[in-house]
């Protein structure tokens, strides 16, 4: 048999992953996830999983875009080139505030966008899940536990024992 | 034996049971065949008859606009001093189309409003394309096509910057932010979605296809823990967003000095406004495409009933926002505002010039028509037999449309067309040119939604099934059982 990546069992309602979830983690595994059609509800507190990371990518790109968008004002009407227009100040933070909202909020999108797929390590054109057949189903109406071969306290035949005392009807490992 | 959470799991009361967003429990295996099988089926013969004439109405937008790029701006009916035509009240109003999208997957993502769900993807497909036929506009208007990089900050060959102290500038950074996020919002929405074509797909080109642009999504709840994260912020980013657009919109005409134009009330009326248009222009998609595309059991009687509820209240505060101008115009003792209101928009031939001795405003029946329609047809939806009536509503989204289109004219042409000095009074007409594009924007417009249908779920997927009390793991239906502690 070829080195497997995982053992994948498959469940199917969010009740039962949810409870597979907190058992998996009760038994100290690292190296696991939950595979859903849907984020469910209380998953991120049952895998003990801390709040995301994204929030500060987008505040950086925030404040990236408004700090850009006032001093490239600046720069272009008060500083690079002067003109008076209409007998208003050179630079003015009140004209100026306009469009650097709109970049704060252009680059704070930027930031959440761009920040989640970095924290996901997406884009990604290769993973051993798409492979397997079964696995389709994780984004139509089925919920996989997923535990990789990795894990220091993976162990083929107790993970899969554990796996089925969690009422999973169908477990196969995933190939490499 | 386990100590997380000791909520004993019982059936919820009846009453507080409200109508499912999905009929007939359907659970997330029928709501993605169903979904998809709209994109996977055969293409529909009505699909094909709209798309041609969408297309024709398309090229005939382009022809025009080439006509225009070719011989000047002067094919336009522009004359002084009315200066600001067809192309900036059809700029205003597609623009103002575009704001539902965003304040369905922005706002009543916040609000916590589940049924947003089963439309927040077309509409925000609208809002996309809306912005597009929009964005032409004031690209075209700038009549030297060739000096649209001007509006950029890039120096011209002069070494001289755009100048930000015009609310013009502020336009531009408006309406690409907005145009941009939106796409950002929707692709991001688009990616668990196209996950589930790619994984349902049957011939190589589509699995590539979808498969690109799902960028690896697996639905691991790691990710989805990330991403639930970016969608909640971009929802609270696109709020103050789609609230600035139409508010910026409003200053390029708030802050100049014209009676009709020079007024305080602007940003929030035209944002009352636009989600006005906006949700009128969902409902006319929505309601015949539900219907064609049978998809009744996702896109319920409700959700239309709840989408016509807010077109009440948004075209109520339009209304409201009229009768205030029209106090004001008075109360300001301004003569100027006055003549504005009274005798250029609101005197008709009929009763209330007569009634106030006005001779008859050149545009009246201009004015009188953007009243009918935004003032009087969406009090019709206090009745709950017109909201749940799909004929009634239908007829009635256009017409808010309509009134909406109205509203921009009168706004941008009639305040115009009697400034201070009578020697400068004219009369705007448009020209076939005018019509033309305006007509053919909606082919381009509808040459891409319905590529849209034709290529994209138009129901976000994954958002519905997370809406259905199967998705509940403490609900009965996703397998919680009765009476168990957990």
């Amino acid at each position: 048999m070829p080195a497997s990546y995982a053992i994948m069992a498959e469940f199917e309602s969010p009740a039962a992953i949810l409870h597979a979830a907190r058992k998996v983690r009760e038994s100290g595994y690292r190296q696991w996830d939950v595979f859903t059609p849907f984020p469910i509800h209380g998953m991120d507190g049952a895998m003990g999983l801390k709040n995301s990371r994204v929030g500060w990518f987008s505040f950086i790109g925030g404040c990236t875009g408004y700090a850009t968008g006032m001093l490239m004002i600046w720069f272009m009407n008060a500083y690079d080139y002067r003109i008076v227009i209409g007998g208003k100040p050179m630079f003015s933070p009140f004209s100026a505030f306009p469009p650097s909202y709109e970049l704060t909020i252009l680059f704070g999108s930027f930031g959440a966008l761009l920040g989640m797929l970095f924290l996901n390590r997406l884009p990604r054109l290769h993973h051993p899940l798409l492979k397997n057949r079964r696995f389709a189903l994780a984004t139509h109406d089925r919920f996989f536990m997923v535990i990789e071969s990795n894990d220091p306290k993976y162990s083929e035949n107790e993970t899969r024992r554990l796996l089925e005392s969690m009422g999973s009807k169908h477990i196969e490992f995933v190939e490499e | 034996m386990d100590d997380h959470a000791a909520i004993e799991v019982q059936a919820p009361p009846v009453e507080l049971e409200r109508i499912p967003l999905v009929a007939h429990q359907h659970g997330p295996g029928w709501l993605s065949d169903r979904i998809a099988g709209v994109v996977e089926g055969d293409t529909p013969a009505w699909w094909k008859i709209c798309f041609a004439i969408s297309v024709t109405m398309m090229t005939v937008c382009f022809a025009a606009i080439l006509y225009l790029m070719s011989t000047g701006v002067g094919v336009w009916g522009l004359g002084h001093p009315v200066m600001w035509g067809w192309a900036i009240v059809n700029f205003v109003w597609w623009i103002g189309i575009g704001h539902a999208g965003t304040l369905i997957s922005a706002i009543l993502f916040l609000l916590r409003q589940k049924w947003r769900t089963s439309i927040n993807r077309a509409a925000e497909a609208m809002t996309i394309f809306a912005v597009m036929c929009a964005g032409i506009f004031p690209l075209i208007h700038i009549g030297r096509i060739w000096y649209g990089w001007w509006l950029f900050p890039i120096p011209n060959s002069f070494s001289i910057w755009p100048q930000f102290r015009s609310p013009l500038m502020w336009d531009v950074f408006a309406v690409s932010t907005y145009f941009t996020v939106s796409v950002l919002f929707w692709y991001m929405g688009l990616i668990p979605d196209l996950a589930v074509m790619r994984d349902r797909a049957k011939t190589k080109i589509r699995k590539f296809g979808y498969g690109l642009f799902a960028l690896g999504w697996t639905g691991s709840n790691r990710h989805w823990s990330n991403y639930e994260k970016a969608y909640l912020i971009l929802a609270g980013l696109s709020t103050p967003l789609v609230l600035s657009v139409h508010s910026i919109v409003s200053l390029d005409f708030s802050v100049s000095q014209l009676p009709g134009w020079h007024t305080t009330i602007f940003p929030p009326y035209f944002v009352a406004g636009a989600v006005y248009s906006g949700f009128g222009m969902v409902l006319t998609l929505l309601v015949p495409l539900r219907r064609m595309l049978k998809l009744e059991d996702i896109i319920r009687v409700r959700h239309v009933e709840l989408m016509c509820k807010v077109t009440l209240a948004t075209g109520s505060i339009v209304g409201y926002a009229y009768g205030m101008e029209f106090f004001i115009a008075w109360y300001s003792g301004n003569p100027y505002e006055r003549f504005q209101f009274f005798q250029t928009r609101a005197a008709d031939p009929f009763i209330f010039g007569p009634l106030l001795h006005i001779r008859p405003a050149p545009y009246w029946w201009a004015f009188w028509t953007m009243v009918t329609c935004n003032v009087v047809v969406p009090q019709f939806f206090w009745f709950k037999k017109i909201r749940t009536c799909m004929l009634a509503v239908f007829v009635l989204s256009i017409l808010v449309n309509v009134g909406m289109w109205f509203e921009r004219f009168v706004i941008v042409d009639i305040s115009l067309h009697r400034e201070f000095i009578p020697s400068n009074w004219n009369y705007y007409s448009p020209t076939w040119v005018d019509i033309c594009q305006y007509l053919g924007t909606f082919g381009l417009f509808f040459t891409f939604f319905l590529l849209f249908i034709r290529f994209i779920p138009l129901i976000a997927i994954a958002e519905v099934k997370g809406v259905t009390p199967q998705a509940d793991p403490h609900h009965p239906l996703g397998g919680a059982k009765i009476g168990e502690k957990h």
